[in-house]
């Protein structure tokens, strides 16, 4: 068992012949993804690595005759808003964003609409997922993970990459590990995954990597509390960081006296989370 | 990007907010003219991206074109908090029976714009809401129906404002809400809008801070950001498409992503260091933009030990290796440089780099270690 992507995930690409989306959908496919379509208005008809995947011209068209069930998208911030909800129009239920710098009003109203549609993204501005040994939808490099039992959640891309790695060397394995992005705004939050992870019987334990910014992490810790039986260790991102600066990522500011990483550990150690001290202190706090 | 006060009343005023007449100055023979203009009777006012210009003595009434004049040449001769004064506002004295909080600005916890309202305006928000947070009016705006006149109005009652400036106030918050969204901003602020003796409403202050990430759509404003808020560094690491942020500690970081530059800030204090910058160089590690990120590091004269840090994944640990051998080939730094690569291929580049005789590491723990130690050896001799 997994989370949110398994084998029968059937995966559209958007922007499919762009340089990342291509390149992005060769690793898919090597990995063992069903990347059944791709999408590029205008390019509907071609066909892209040696044939192996057929181009649409429009989302609709490409579930109506491959029945892709999951997107993930790769366009250009300003174009991306609007595959969003052309993936949601077109039946899709999973959207994975990939595409990072999208204006935080644009998410609000993707959010609204997805809300209402009952469709889940995941990002923007995000990794995409993976479940080792099965598929992965996104930009997770496949080698730094082998199969195994621990759930791993993160905002950050190359600091999850980092913990997968760190628990590979320890020969830990994931079950799933979700990046749900460094943006303000998001389809998919901490809890939320936390809850899928709780209800896989495949997970044992999980991993919540988080950064300093917004108050994410304070509400998976009271979820935590409340309704968590799985052991959960953290780690936050963002110690030495001074306020009011923007860390790279849109959401990691420390705004006002509020989002910083010691009252996240705080808030976690009171819900009985371990808080690594580095990303490697993570298995050794899991093996424990 | 945040905006000036008089760039933010003049697109309040393209929304039909009533603003003070006015005009910017950027000296003291100007202001005296606008002084004159408006009737003697003057604010003064200095624009710096900082708050507390008042408290600074930046902001002060002028009884005549005189003193209008003499308090230019004063304030445009200061410093607030470290940024010099370049111009100065000089807007008509009104006559202020009421001050009113009013903003806008996205609340990530529901994922919507939120409009705040408060009787208590002219003074700091943030005490207001610590002391008094019954006097703080919250309305959540669909982000999809936009403000509607009914809320406005919900908003007017609950902040008790008395019957005869509802239809004034409702044009405001409308008016507040078009410049929220058609300029992208992520808050909009009039603190206070006043409502003076001939019972008007008028935005005496005004604050915008625009998304970064919607600049692409916002030309007009992005040609307005103040380059004196932002470090030389910090506008030339973006040319690049670097992020970086100076600190104040010996040991320059180089990164790629930005969770994982934090964390490697953050290892470096645990081993007793203290890192010289966050500096996130993004996707891709080729020599130029390794180059571009090893001046502006090293163009900060406290750096003593450089710590390279770059977590391969699909790119080739061979690639990276050559790309910062080429980098350093270019710009021939003289404090020492720990690298650790990870991904695939990275037994190659560190092979590559130790051939090269640079410092490498396995772990972070062991990078973090490394820096700290090569930073005490170079600068405490």
């Amino acid at each position: 068992m997994s989370i949110l992507i398994n084998k029968n995930t059937k995966l559209i690409v958007q922007g499919i012949t762009g340089n990342e989306g291509l390149f992005h959908t060769a690793q898919m496919l090597n990995y063992g993804t069903d990347v059944v379509a791709g999408v590029t208005p205008g390019k509907g008809g071609d066909w892209v690595l040696d044939g192996k995947v057929p181009v649409f011209d429009t989302v609709k068209q490409g579930v109506d005759v491959t029945g892709a069930n999951t997107s993930v998208i790769f366009v250009p911030a300003r174009f991306a808003p609007d595959a969003i909800f052309e993936a949601a129009d077109a039946g899709i239920s999973l959207v994975f964003c990939i595409t990072e710098g999208i204006p935080v009003q644009d998410m609000m109203r993707v959010r609204e609409y997805l809300d209402q549609k009952g469709v889940r993204m995941v990002g923007p501005n995000c990794p995409g997922a993976l479940t080792p040994g099965e598929t992965k939808v996104g930009i997770i490099p496949g080698n730094i993970a082998i199969p195994g039992t621990v759930g791993v959640v993160s905002r950050s891309g190359t600091l999850t990459y980092e913990v997968l790695y760190a628990l590979k060397q320890h020969n830990m394995g994931a079950s799933t590990c979700v990046g749900i992005g460094g943006d303000p705004v998001n389809g998919t939050n901490f809890i939320d995954v936390l809850g899928m992870f709780e209800a896989d019987p495949r997970t044992n334990s999980v991993v919540l990597i988080g950064e300093i910014g917004g108050s994410d992490e304070e509400r998976a810790a009271e979820f935590i509390s409340r309704y968590m039986t799985k052991r959960v260790v953290s780690f936050i991102a963002g110690q030495t960081a001074p306020a009011g600066k923007r860390m790279g990522h849109a959401g990691a500011i420390i705004e006002g006296g509020s989002g910083t990483a010691a009252d996240k550990i705080k808030a976690l150690t009171n819900a009985g989370v371990q808080v690594a001290r580095h990303p490697e202190e993570i298995p050794v706090l899991i093996g424990e | 990007m945040n905006l000036h006060e008089y760039q933010s009343k003049q697109i309040f005023a393209r929304y039909g907010i009533p603003v003070p007449r006015g005009r910017i100055a950027v000296n003291s023979d100007e202001a005296k003219q606008i002084a004159e203009e408006l009737g003697g009777r003057v604010v003064v006012k200095s624009q710096v991206l900082v708050g507390g210009r008042g408290k600074a003595g930046g902001i002060r009434l002028a009884k005549s074109a005189d003193e209008a004049q003499e308090l230019a040449t004063r304030i445009l001769g200061m410093e607030i908090k470290g940024l010099p004064v370049r111009r100065v506002l000089v807007d008509e004295a009104v006559s202020i029976e009421k001050e009113i909080y009013l903003g806008i600005t996205n609340d990530r916890a529901s994922r919507k714009p939120v409009m705040i309202a408060s009787a208590e305006g002219g003074v700091d928000i943030e005490e207001v809401a610590a002391r008094t947070p019954e006097r703080i009016v919250r309305l959540h705006i669909d982000p999809l129906l936009g403000l509607r006149e009914y809320q406005s109005r919900d908003v007017a009652v609950a902040i008790d404002l008395p019957k005869e400036y509802w239809r004034q106030f409702m044009a405001v918050a409308d008016g507040l809400w078009r410049v929220f969204v058609e300029n992208d901003a992520t808050l909009v602020e009039i603190n206070p809008l006043v409502i003076t003796k001939e019972k008007r409403l008028v935005a005496l202050d005004g604050k915008m801070v625009i998304d970064d990430n919607a600049l692409f759509r916002r030309p007009d404003i992005a040609e307005k950001r103040d380059l004196d808020v932002e470090a030389p560094e910090e506008i030339s690491a973006r040319k690049y498409g670097l992020s970086y942020i100076k600190l104040d500690g010996q040991i320059g970081c180089m990164v790629n992503g930005a969770g994982l530059a934090m964390a490697t800030m953050d290892i470096i204090k645990l081993y007793g260091g203290q890192p010289a910058n966050f500096l996130d160089i993004g996707g891709g590690a080729g020599a130029e933009k390794v180059a571009a990120a090893f001046r502006i590091i090293l163009s900060d004269p406290n750096v003593c030990a450089v710590l390279i840090n770059i977590f391969g994944g699909i790119t080739r640990g061979d690639e990276v290796a050559r790309g910062i051998l080429a980098a350093i080939d270019q710009v021939k730094p003289d404090v020492p440089m720990i690298v650790r690569l990870v991904g695939t291929n990275a037994e190659e580049g560190r092979r590559l780099l130790a051939d090269a005789n640079m410092m490498t590491a396995e772990t972070l723990a062991e990078a973090a270690e490394k820096s700290v130690a090569a930073a005490k050896e170079r600068c405490n001799q």
